[in-house]
Protein backbone atom coordinates (compact mmCIF):
# COMPACT_ATOMS: atom_id res chain seq x y z
CA UNK A 1 0.00 0.00 0.00
CA UNK A 2 1.60 3.52 -0.87
CA UNK A 3 1.09 6.23 1.60
CA UNK A 4 -1.27 8.78 0.28
CA UNK A 5 -0.75 11.54 2.31
CA UNK A 6 0.83 14.40 0.70
CA UNK A 7 1.16 18.37 1.29
CA UNK A 8 -2.15 18.63 -0.82
CA UNK A 9 -4.13 15.91 0.89
CA UNK A 10 -3.19 17.82 3.93
CA UNK A 11 -4.34 20.83 3.34
CA UNK A 12 -7.81 19.20 2.05
CA UNK A 13 -8.22 17.58 5.45
CA UNK A 14 -7.72 20.86 7.37
CA UNK A 15 -11.58 21.12 7.01
CA UNK A 16 -10.99 18.57 9.90
CA UNK A 17 -9.93 21.69 11.95
CA UNK A 18 -12.29 23.73 10.38
CA UNK A 19 -15.05 21.96 12.37
CA UNK A 20 -13.31 22.57 15.79
CA UNK A 21 -13.82 26.07 14.67
CA UNK A 22 -16.96 25.92 13.79
CA UNK A 23 -18.18 24.31 17.23
CA UNK A 24 -15.95 27.26 18.89
CA UNK A 25 -17.37 30.09 16.95
CA UNK A 26 -20.70 28.69 17.18
CA UNK A 27 -20.83 27.95 20.79
CA UNK A 28 -18.76 30.91 21.45
CA UNK A 29 -16.38 28.98 23.65
CA UNK A 30 -13.78 31.98 22.84
CA UNK A 31 -10.79 29.15 21.79
CA UNK A 32 -11.30 29.52 17.71
CA UNK A 33 -8.36 31.39 17.87
CA UNK A 34 -6.24 29.25 20.31
CA UNK A 35 -7.43 25.93 18.15
CA UNK A 36 -5.73 27.67 14.77
CA UNK A 37 -2.69 28.83 16.80
CA UNK A 38 -1.54 25.19 18.46
CA UNK A 39 -2.70 23.34 14.79
CA UNK A 40 -0.31 25.91 12.79
CA UNK A 41 2.29 25.52 15.89
CA UNK A 42 1.95 21.30 15.80
CA UNK A 43 2.69 21.80 11.92
CA UNK A 44 5.42 24.07 12.37
CA UNK A 45 6.78 21.99 14.83
CA UNK A 46 6.59 18.38 13.25
CA UNK A 47 7.75 19.87 10.47
CA UNK A 48 10.77 21.33 11.63
CA UNK A 49 11.71 17.96 13.36
CA UNK A 50 10.90 16.19 10.11
CA UNK A 51 13.59 17.99 8.56
CA UNK A 52 15.97 17.73 11.74
CA UNK A 53 15.69 14.15 11.81
CA UNK A 54 16.07 13.45 8.25
CA UNK A 55 19.15 14.99 8.80
CA UNK A 56 20.51 13.62 12.00
CA UNK A 57 19.36 10.06 11.01
CA UNK A 58 21.38 10.19 8.39
CA UNK A 59 24.01 11.02 10.30
CA UNK A 60 24.27 8.00 12.23
CA UNK A 61 26.40 8.88 15.17
CA UNK A 62 26.20 6.94 18.06
CA UNK A 63 27.10 10.57 20.27
CA UNK A 64 24.82 12.57 18.40
CA UNK A 65 22.00 9.65 18.83
CA UNK A 66 22.58 9.47 22.73
CA UNK A 67 23.01 13.28 22.67
CA UNK A 68 19.26 13.31 21.25
CA UNK A 69 18.55 11.01 23.56
CA UNK A 70 19.44 13.55 26.55
CA UNK A 71 17.68 16.42 24.57
CA UNK A 72 14.44 14.56 24.85
CA UNK A 73 14.83 13.47 28.39
CA UNK A 74 15.83 16.80 29.89
CA UNK A 75 12.72 18.23 27.88
CA UNK A 76 10.64 15.73 29.68
CA UNK A 77 12.48 16.34 32.97
CA UNK A 78 12.12 20.34 32.76
CA UNK A 79 8.32 19.55 31.91
CA UNK A 80 7.55 16.93 34.78
CA UNK A 81 9.08 19.40 37.28
CA UNK A 82 6.79 22.70 35.98
CA UNK A 83 4.14 20.60 36.81
CA UNK A 84 5.25 20.00 40.53
CA UNK A 85 3.95 23.30 41.77
CA UNK A 86 6.83 24.24 43.80
CA UNK A 87 7.93 20.81 45.13
CA UNK A 88 11.57 21.68 46.17
CA UNK A 89 14.04 19.91 44.02
CA UNK A 90 11.58 18.86 41.39
CA UNK A 91 13.88 19.19 38.83
CA UNK A 92 16.82 17.09 40.19
CA UNK A 93 14.15 14.25 41.21
CA UNK A 94 12.27 14.60 37.36
CA UNK A 95 15.44 14.10 36.17
CA UNK A 96 16.89 11.56 38.50
CA UNK A 97 13.61 9.52 37.54
CA UNK A 98 13.81 9.79 33.97
CA UNK A 99 17.64 9.33 33.16
CA UNK A 100 17.42 6.00 35.20
CA UNK A 101 14.12 4.95 33.67
CA UNK A 102 15.69 5.62 30.03
CA UNK A 103 18.76 3.78 30.65
CA UNK A 104 17.13 0.64 32.45
CA UNK A 105 14.03 0.78 29.81
CA UNK A 106 16.49 1.10 26.73
CA UNK A 107 19.57 -1.07 28.41
CA UNK A 108 16.87 -4.18 27.88
CA UNK A 109 15.32 -3.14 24.84
CA UNK A 110 18.68 -3.31 22.61
CA UNK A 111 20.33 -5.90 25.19
CA UNK A 112 17.59 -7.94 24.24
CA UNK A 113 17.70 -7.04 20.55
CA UNK A 114 14.51 -6.00 20.23
CA UNK A 115 15.78 -2.67 18.63
CA UNK A 116 18.75 -1.56 17.52
CA UNK A 117 20.90 1.27 18.44
CA UNK A 118 20.51 2.77 15.13
CA UNK A 119 19.19 6.97 15.30
CA UNK A 120 15.81 5.93 13.60
CA UNK A 121 14.64 3.00 16.27
CA UNK A 122 16.31 5.29 19.36
CA UNK A 123 14.86 8.10 18.84
CA UNK A 124 11.32 7.24 18.76
CA UNK A 125 11.51 4.74 21.51
CA UNK A 126 13.70 7.42 24.00
CA UNK A 127 10.53 9.74 22.74
CA UNK A 128 7.94 7.41 23.65
CA UNK A 129 9.86 6.22 27.07
CA UNK A 130 10.33 9.96 27.94
CA UNK A 131 6.85 10.93 27.09
CA UNK A 132 5.02 8.51 29.55
CA UNK A 133 7.77 8.82 32.38
CA UNK A 134 6.94 12.83 32.08
CA UNK A 135 2.90 12.00 32.52
CA UNK A 136 3.52 9.74 35.15
CA UNK A 137 6.04 11.85 36.80
CA UNK A 138 3.91 14.98 36.49
CA UNK A 139 0.63 12.78 38.30
CA UNK A 140 2.77 11.80 41.27
CA UNK A 141 3.62 14.94 41.85
CA UNK A 142 0.06 16.16 41.52
CA UNK A 143 -1.30 13.28 43.92
CA UNK A 144 1.96 14.05 46.70
CA UNK A 145 0.38 17.41 46.49
CA UNK A 146 -2.99 16.98 46.73
CA UNK A 147 -2.68 14.05 49.13
CA UNK A 148 -0.18 15.84 51.90
CA UNK A 149 -3.01 18.39 52.05
CA UNK A 150 -5.93 16.00 52.73
CA UNK A 151 -3.92 14.25 55.23
CA UNK A 152 -1.60 16.55 56.64
CA UNK A 153 -3.22 16.15 60.36
CA UNK A 154 -2.86 12.56 59.96
CA UNK A 155 0.61 12.71 58.72
CA UNK A 156 1.39 15.28 62.01
CA UNK A 157 -0.13 12.74 64.08
CA UNK A 158 2.32 9.24 62.83
CA UNK A 159 4.97 12.10 63.39
CA UNK A 160 4.44 13.00 67.05
CA UNK A 161 3.90 9.14 67.22
CA UNK A 162 7.64 8.73 66.61
CA UNK A 163 7.25 7.83 63.57
CA UNK A 164 9.96 8.53 60.41
CA UNK A 165 8.95 10.39 57.46
CA UNK A 166 8.59 7.31 55.86
CA UNK A 167 6.62 5.57 58.14
CA UNK A 168 4.33 8.55 58.58
CA UNK A 169 4.39 8.90 54.29
CA UNK A 170 3.79 5.28 53.70
CA UNK A 171 0.16 5.35 52.44
CA UNK A 172 0.46 8.35 50.65
CA UNK A 173 3.06 7.02 48.82
CA UNK A 174 1.09 3.72 47.84
CA UNK A 175 -1.60 5.71 46.43
CA UNK A 176 0.71 7.70 44.71
CA UNK A 177 3.20 5.34 42.93
CA UNK A 178 -0.28 3.23 42.20
CA UNK A 179 -2.24 6.48 40.87
CA UNK A 180 0.76 7.20 38.65
CA UNK A 181 0.87 3.39 37.39
CA UNK A 182 -2.72 3.73 36.31
CA UNK A 183 -3.23 5.36 33.06
CA UNK A 184 -0.53 2.75 31.59
CA UNK A 185 -2.09 0.00 33.33
CA UNK A 186 -5.88 1.29 31.91
CA UNK A 187 -4.16 1.71 28.29
CA UNK A 188 -2.85 -1.64 28.20
CA UNK A 189 -6.46 -3.03 29.65
CA UNK A 190 -8.17 -1.16 26.66
CA UNK A 191 -5.26 -1.67 23.47
CA UNK A 192 -6.47 -3.20 20.92
CA UNK A 193 -10.31 -3.03 21.85
CA UNK A 194 -10.90 0.69 22.11
CA UNK A 195 -7.50 2.00 20.71
CA UNK A 196 -5.36 1.39 17.91
CA UNK A 197 -2.24 2.87 19.25
CA UNK A 198 -0.15 4.85 16.87
CA UNK A 199 2.75 3.35 16.90
CA UNK A 200 1.02 -0.17 15.66
CA UNK A 201 -1.27 2.22 13.08
CA UNK A 202 1.63 4.13 11.76
CA UNK A 203 3.41 0.61 11.00
CA UNK A 204 0.46 -0.98 9.43
CA UNK A 205 -0.10 2.42 7.33
CA UNK A 206 2.82 1.95 6.15
CA UNK A 207 2.81 -1.13 4.58
CA UNK A 208 4.02 -3.31 7.49
CA UNK A 209 2.52 -6.60 8.15
CA UNK A 210 -0.25 -6.56 10.87
CA UNK A 211 1.56 -9.68 12.66
CA UNK A 212 4.92 -7.61 12.66
CA UNK A 213 3.14 -4.18 13.67
CA UNK A 214 1.28 -6.10 16.98
CA UNK A 215 4.50 -7.61 17.89
CA UNK A 216 6.07 -4.35 17.86
CA UNK A 217 2.88 -2.83 20.00
CA UNK A 218 3.61 -5.51 22.28
CA UNK A 219 6.88 -4.80 22.53
CA UNK A 220 6.19 -0.93 23.07
CA UNK A 221 3.40 -2.16 26.16
CA UNK A 222 5.67 -4.05 27.90
CA UNK A 223 7.76 -0.55 27.66
CA UNK A 224 5.37 1.60 28.77
CA UNK A 225 4.56 -0.59 31.86
CA UNK A 226 7.84 -0.95 32.96
CA UNK A 227 8.48 2.98 32.10
CA UNK A 228 5.17 4.42 34.20
CA UNK A 229 6.15 1.81 36.99
CA UNK A 230 9.97 2.65 37.41
CA UNK A 231 9.16 6.31 36.90
CA UNK A 232 6.99 6.55 39.18
CA UNK A 233 8.36 4.85 42.20
CA UNK A 234 11.58 6.60 41.77
CA UNK A 235 10.17 10.28 41.65
CA UNK A 236 7.57 9.62 44.42
CA UNK A 237 10.08 8.10 47.03
CA UNK A 238 12.57 11.30 46.04
CA UNK A 239 9.64 13.66 46.12
CA UNK A 240 7.48 12.43 49.34
CA UNK A 241 11.11 13.67 51.19
CA UNK A 242 11.03 17.52 50.17
CA UNK A 243 7.97 17.76 52.23
CA UNK A 244 9.98 17.20 55.92
CA UNK A 245 13.35 19.19 56.28
CA UNK A 246 15.69 17.12 58.49
CA UNK A 247 14.47 17.58 61.74
CA UNK A 248 12.03 15.29 60.70
CA UNK A 249 9.17 17.81 60.39
CA UNK A 250 6.27 18.24 57.84
CA UNK A 251 6.78 21.45 55.89
CA UNK A 252 3.09 22.01 54.87
CA UNK B 1 19.05 18.21 86.88
CA UNK B 2 15.14 18.71 85.43
CA UNK B 3 13.51 16.86 82.69
CA UNK B 4 13.16 19.66 80.73
CA UNK B 5 14.89 23.18 80.78
CA UNK B 6 13.59 25.96 78.83
CA UNK B 7 14.90 29.19 78.73
CA UNK B 8 14.14 32.54 76.72
CA UNK B 9 12.53 30.51 74.28
CA UNK B 10 10.23 32.33 71.08
CA UNK B 11 8.36 31.40 68.54
CA UNK B 12 7.81 33.62 65.61
CA UNK B 13 5.52 32.80 62.31
CA UNK B 14 4.41 34.86 59.54
CA UNK B 15 6.44 37.94 61.28
CA UNK B 16 4.32 37.62 64.27
CA UNK B 17 6.09 36.57 67.96
CA UNK B 18 3.52 33.74 69.06
CA UNK B 19 5.73 33.16 72.17
CA UNK B 20 7.84 35.36 73.58
CA UNK B 21 11.19 34.27 75.89
CA UNK B 22 9.03 31.52 77.62
CA UNK B 23 11.19 30.17 80.44
CA UNK B 24 10.23 26.85 82.04
CA UNK B 25 11.32 23.94 84.21
CA UNK B 26 9.70 20.42 84.96
CA UNK B 27 11.02 17.94 86.42
CA UNK B 28 10.54 14.43 86.31
CA UNK B 29 7.08 13.26 87.47
CA UNK B 30 5.56 16.57 87.41
CA UNK B 31 1.99 17.21 86.11
CA UNK B 32 2.10 20.73 84.94
CA UNK B 33 -1.56 22.22 83.25
CA UNK B 34 -1.20 25.34 81.08
CA UNK B 35 -4.01 27.72 80.78
CA UNK B 36 -4.86 31.02 78.92
CA UNK B 37 -6.94 32.61 76.40
CA UNK B 38 -7.50 31.18 72.95
CA UNK B 39 -4.73 32.44 70.48
CA UNK B 40 -2.02 32.67 73.15
CA UNK B 41 0.34 30.80 72.36
CA UNK B 42 -0.12 27.25 74.34
CA UNK B 43 -0.63 24.49 71.47
CA UNK B 44 2.45 25.86 69.71
CA UNK B 45 4.14 25.49 73.15
CA UNK B 46 3.72 21.83 73.48
CA UNK B 47 4.17 21.54 69.43
CA UNK B 48 7.60 23.14 70.19
CA UNK B 49 8.25 20.78 73.41
CA UNK B 50 6.97 17.96 70.93
CA UNK B 51 9.31 19.05 67.61
CA UNK B 52 6.47 19.01 65.88
CA UNK B 53 7.74 22.86 64.95
CA UNK B 54 10.78 24.28 66.09
CA UNK B 55 11.68 26.78 68.17
CA UNK B 56 13.27 30.69 66.47
CA UNK B 57 15.45 31.40 69.52
CA UNK B 58 16.33 30.16 72.76
CA UNK B 59 17.53 27.41 74.54
CA UNK B 60 15.82 23.82 74.82
CA UNK B 61 17.40 21.18 76.78
CA UNK B 62 15.95 17.76 77.33
CA UNK B 63 17.71 15.34 80.47
CA UNK B 64 20.53 18.11 80.31
CA UNK B 65 21.26 18.15 75.97
CA UNK B 66 19.77 20.48 74.20
CA UNK B 67 16.73 19.24 72.15
CA UNK B 68 18.92 19.49 68.52
CA UNK B 69 21.03 16.33 69.75
CA UNK B 70 18.25 13.99 69.83
CA UNK B 71 17.19 11.87 66.70
CA UNK B 72 13.48 13.55 66.43
CA UNK B 73 11.98 9.88 65.96
CA UNK B 74 13.76 8.91 69.15
CA UNK B 75 12.82 12.34 70.88
CA UNK B 76 8.90 11.71 70.25
CA UNK B 77 8.88 7.63 70.95
CA UNK B 78 9.32 9.43 74.65
CA UNK B 79 8.04 12.49 74.39
CA UNK B 80 4.91 12.01 73.17
CA UNK B 81 1.99 14.62 72.15
CA UNK B 82 -1.86 14.27 71.55
CA UNK B 83 -3.47 16.83 69.13
CA UNK B 84 -6.31 19.30 70.31
CA UNK B 85 -8.59 17.52 67.58
CA UNK B 86 -6.98 14.18 67.12
CA UNK B 87 -7.71 12.11 63.61
CA UNK B 88 -7.60 8.84 63.70
CA UNK B 89 -5.89 7.00 60.89
CA UNK B 90 -6.34 4.02 58.68
CA UNK B 91 -9.93 2.16 58.52
CA UNK B 92 -10.26 0.67 62.41
CA UNK B 93 -9.28 0.92 65.94
CA UNK B 94 -7.24 -1.68 65.19
CA UNK B 95 -4.87 0.01 62.54
CA UNK B 96 -4.53 2.95 64.51
CA UNK B 97 -3.65 0.87 68.14
CA UNK B 98 -1.10 -1.59 65.99
CA UNK B 99 0.41 1.84 64.84
CA UNK B 100 3.25 2.58 67.50
CA UNK B 101 4.13 -1.46 67.08
CA UNK B 102 4.81 -0.97 63.23
CA UNK B 103 6.69 1.94 63.80
CA UNK B 104 8.92 -0.32 66.09
CA UNK B 105 9.11 -3.00 63.88
CA UNK B 106 7.42 -4.99 66.98
CA UNK B 107 4.49 -7.28 66.62
CA UNK B 108 0.63 -5.71 67.33
CA UNK B 109 0.21 -6.95 71.34
CA UNK B 110 -3.33 -7.16 71.22
CA UNK B 111 -4.00 -8.27 74.80
CA UNK B 112 -2.42 -5.19 76.04
CA UNK B 113 -4.53 -2.73 73.47
CA UNK B 114 -7.33 -4.52 74.79
CA UNK B 115 -6.53 -3.93 78.32
CA UNK B 116 -5.95 -0.45 77.77
CA UNK B 117 -9.65 -0.11 75.78
CA UNK B 118 -11.30 -1.71 78.93
CA UNK B 119 -9.24 0.90 81.04
CA UNK B 120 -11.62 3.74 79.54
CA UNK B 121 -14.61 1.99 79.19
CA UNK B 122 -14.25 0.44 75.68
CA UNK B 123 -15.07 -3.24 75.29
CA UNK B 124 -12.83 -5.07 73.28
CA UNK B 125 -15.27 -5.44 70.40
CA UNK B 126 -14.28 -2.16 69.56
CA UNK B 127 -10.72 -3.18 67.96
CA UNK B 128 -12.47 -4.10 64.74
CA UNK B 129 -14.47 -0.71 64.76
CA UNK B 130 -14.08 1.09 61.72
CA UNK B 131 -12.91 4.83 62.46
CA UNK B 132 -15.79 6.37 60.85
CA UNK B 133 -18.50 4.49 63.55
CA UNK B 134 -16.56 5.75 66.69
CA UNK B 135 -18.09 8.68 68.94
CA UNK B 136 -15.97 12.36 68.98
CA UNK B 137 -15.54 11.48 72.92
CA UNK B 138 -14.37 7.12 71.77
CA UNK B 139 -12.08 8.88 69.25
CA UNK B 140 -10.23 10.87 71.77
CA UNK B 141 -10.05 7.86 74.12
CA UNK B 142 -8.18 5.93 71.35
CA UNK B 143 -5.92 8.94 70.19
CA UNK B 144 -5.10 8.79 73.96
CA UNK B 145 -4.55 5.14 73.79
CA UNK B 146 -2.18 5.18 70.83
CA UNK B 147 0.11 7.54 72.37
CA UNK B 148 1.06 5.44 76.02
CA UNK B 149 0.77 2.04 74.86
CA UNK B 150 4.33 2.55 74.90
CA UNK B 151 4.90 4.69 78.11
CA UNK B 152 6.06 7.76 77.04
CA UNK B 153 8.43 9.67 79.76
CA UNK B 154 6.89 13.01 79.28
CA UNK B 155 2.61 12.69 77.89
CA UNK B 156 1.72 16.28 76.53
CA UNK B 157 -2.18 16.80 76.55
CA UNK B 158 -3.78 19.47 74.34
CA UNK B 159 -7.19 20.18 75.44
CA UNK B 160 -7.73 16.64 75.19
CA UNK B 161 -11.26 17.14 77.19
CA UNK B 162 -12.79 20.09 75.75
CA UNK B 163 -14.76 18.31 73.02
CA UNK B 164 -15.97 15.76 75.78
CA UNK B 165 -19.51 15.02 77.59
CA UNK B 166 -18.87 14.90 81.74
CA UNK B 167 -19.04 11.40 81.57
CA UNK B 168 -16.43 11.16 79.08
CA UNK B 169 -14.00 13.64 80.74
CA UNK B 170 -14.60 11.68 84.15
CA UNK B 171 -13.19 8.78 82.64
CA UNK B 172 -10.34 10.37 81.14
CA UNK B 173 -9.51 12.12 84.93
CA UNK B 174 -9.47 8.88 86.35
CA UNK B 175 -7.52 7.31 83.78
CA UNK B 176 -4.56 10.03 84.07
CA UNK B 177 -4.57 9.61 88.40
CA UNK B 178 -4.55 6.04 88.53
CA UNK B 179 -1.57 6.05 85.33
CA UNK B 180 0.21 8.73 86.73
CA UNK B 181 0.15 6.99 90.41
CA UNK B 182 1.17 3.61 88.76
CA UNK B 183 4.09 4.88 86.51
CA UNK B 184 5.40 8.64 87.73
CA UNK B 185 4.42 9.87 84.64
CA UNK B 186 5.22 13.35 83.49
CA UNK B 187 2.26 15.25 81.69
CA UNK B 188 2.16 18.79 80.68
CA UNK B 189 -1.84 19.15 79.71
CA UNK B 190 -3.30 21.98 78.42
CA UNK B 191 -6.54 22.72 79.78
CA UNK B 192 -9.69 25.29 79.60
CA UNK B 193 -10.92 23.95 82.61
CA UNK B 194 -10.56 25.01 85.75
CA UNK B 195 -11.22 21.87 87.98
CA UNK B 196 -9.45 19.69 85.14
CA UNK B 197 -5.95 22.37 85.90
CA UNK B 198 -6.24 22.12 89.23
CA UNK B 199 -5.78 17.90 89.00
CA UNK B 200 -2.35 19.37 88.32
CA UNK B 201 0.23 20.16 90.77
CA UNK B 202 1.66 22.99 89.04
CA UNK B 203 0.14 25.74 86.71
CA UNK B 204 1.51 28.29 84.56
CA UNK B 205 -0.83 30.84 82.65
CA UNK B 206 0.04 32.14 79.40
CA UNK B 207 -1.64 35.52 77.83
CA UNK B 208 -0.34 36.44 74.70
CA UNK B 209 2.66 34.64 74.12
CA UNK B 210 4.27 35.15 77.12
CA UNK B 211 3.91 33.00 80.95
CA UNK B 212 1.97 35.67 82.69
CA UNK B 213 1.92 33.08 86.14
CA UNK B 214 3.65 30.12 87.77
CA UNK B 215 2.46 28.12 90.92
CA UNK B 216 2.64 25.06 92.26
CA UNK B 217 0.35 23.13 94.33
CA UNK B 218 1.50 24.34 97.49
CA UNK B 219 2.37 28.23 97.19
CA UNK B 220 -0.76 28.66 95.14
CA UNK B 221 -1.13 30.64 92.02
CA UNK B 222 0.70 33.97 91.40
CA UNK B 223 0.68 36.44 88.74
N1 LIG C 1 2.72 28.31 61.93
C1 LIG C 1 1.99 29.39 62.26
N2 LIG C 1 1.90 30.42 61.37
C2 LIG C 1 1.18 31.52 61.67
N3 LIG C 1 0.49 31.67 62.82
C3 LIG C 1 0.53 30.69 63.71
C4 LIG C 1 1.28 29.49 63.47
N4 LIG C 1 1.13 28.69 64.55
C5 LIG C 1 0.34 29.35 65.41
N5 LIG C 1 -0.03 30.54 64.91
C6 LIG C 1 -0.83 31.57 65.59
O1 LIG C 1 -0.35 31.66 66.91
C7 LIG C 1 -1.39 31.93 67.82
C8 LIG C 1 -1.36 30.91 68.93
O2 LIG C 1 -1.80 29.66 68.44
P1 LIG C 1 -2.02 28.41 69.41
O3 LIG C 1 -2.61 27.33 68.59
O4 LIG C 1 -0.76 28.12 70.09
O5 LIG C 1 -3.07 28.97 70.43
P2 LIG C 1 -3.75 28.27 71.67
O6 LIG C 1 -3.33 29.02 72.87
O7 LIG C 1 -3.50 26.82 71.64
O8 LIG C 1 -5.29 28.56 71.40
P3 LIG C 1 -6.59 27.62 71.62
O9 LIG C 1 -6.90 27.70 73.09
O10 LIG C 1 -7.63 28.27 70.80
O11 LIG C 1 -6.24 26.26 71.16
C9 LIG C 1 -2.66 31.93 67.01
O12 LIG C 1 -2.99 33.27 66.73
C10 LIG C 1 -2.28 31.20 65.75
O13 LIG C 1 -3.06 31.65 64.67
MG1 LIG D 1 -4.59 25.13 71.28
Amino acid sequence: MDLQVSPITLVLSFVLVLFAMFISYKEKLGTAKEILYSVIRAVIQLVIVGYVLTYLFGLDNPIVTIGLILVISFNAAWNAHKRSNNIPNSLKISMTAIFSTIILTLSILVLSGSIEFIPSQIVPISGMICGSAMTTIGLCYRNLNALFRDQRQQVLEKLSLGATPNQASRPILRDTIKSGMQPALDSAKTIGIVTLPGMMSGLMFAGTVPMTAIMYQIMVTFMVVATSSISSYIASFLAYRSFFNDRQQFLA
Amino acid sequence: MSLLEIKNLSFEAANKKILENIQLTVDEGDFLSITGPSGSGKSTLLKIIATISSKTSGEFFYNGKPIESYEPTEYRKEVSYCFQSPVLFGETVKDNLAFPYTIREMKFDETKAVEYLKTVGLPEEYLDKTINSLSGGEKQRIALIRNVLFQPKILLLDEVTSALDEENRQIIWKWLQDMRQKTKMTILMISHNEEEAALADKHIHIVTGKIVGKGGAENGFTS
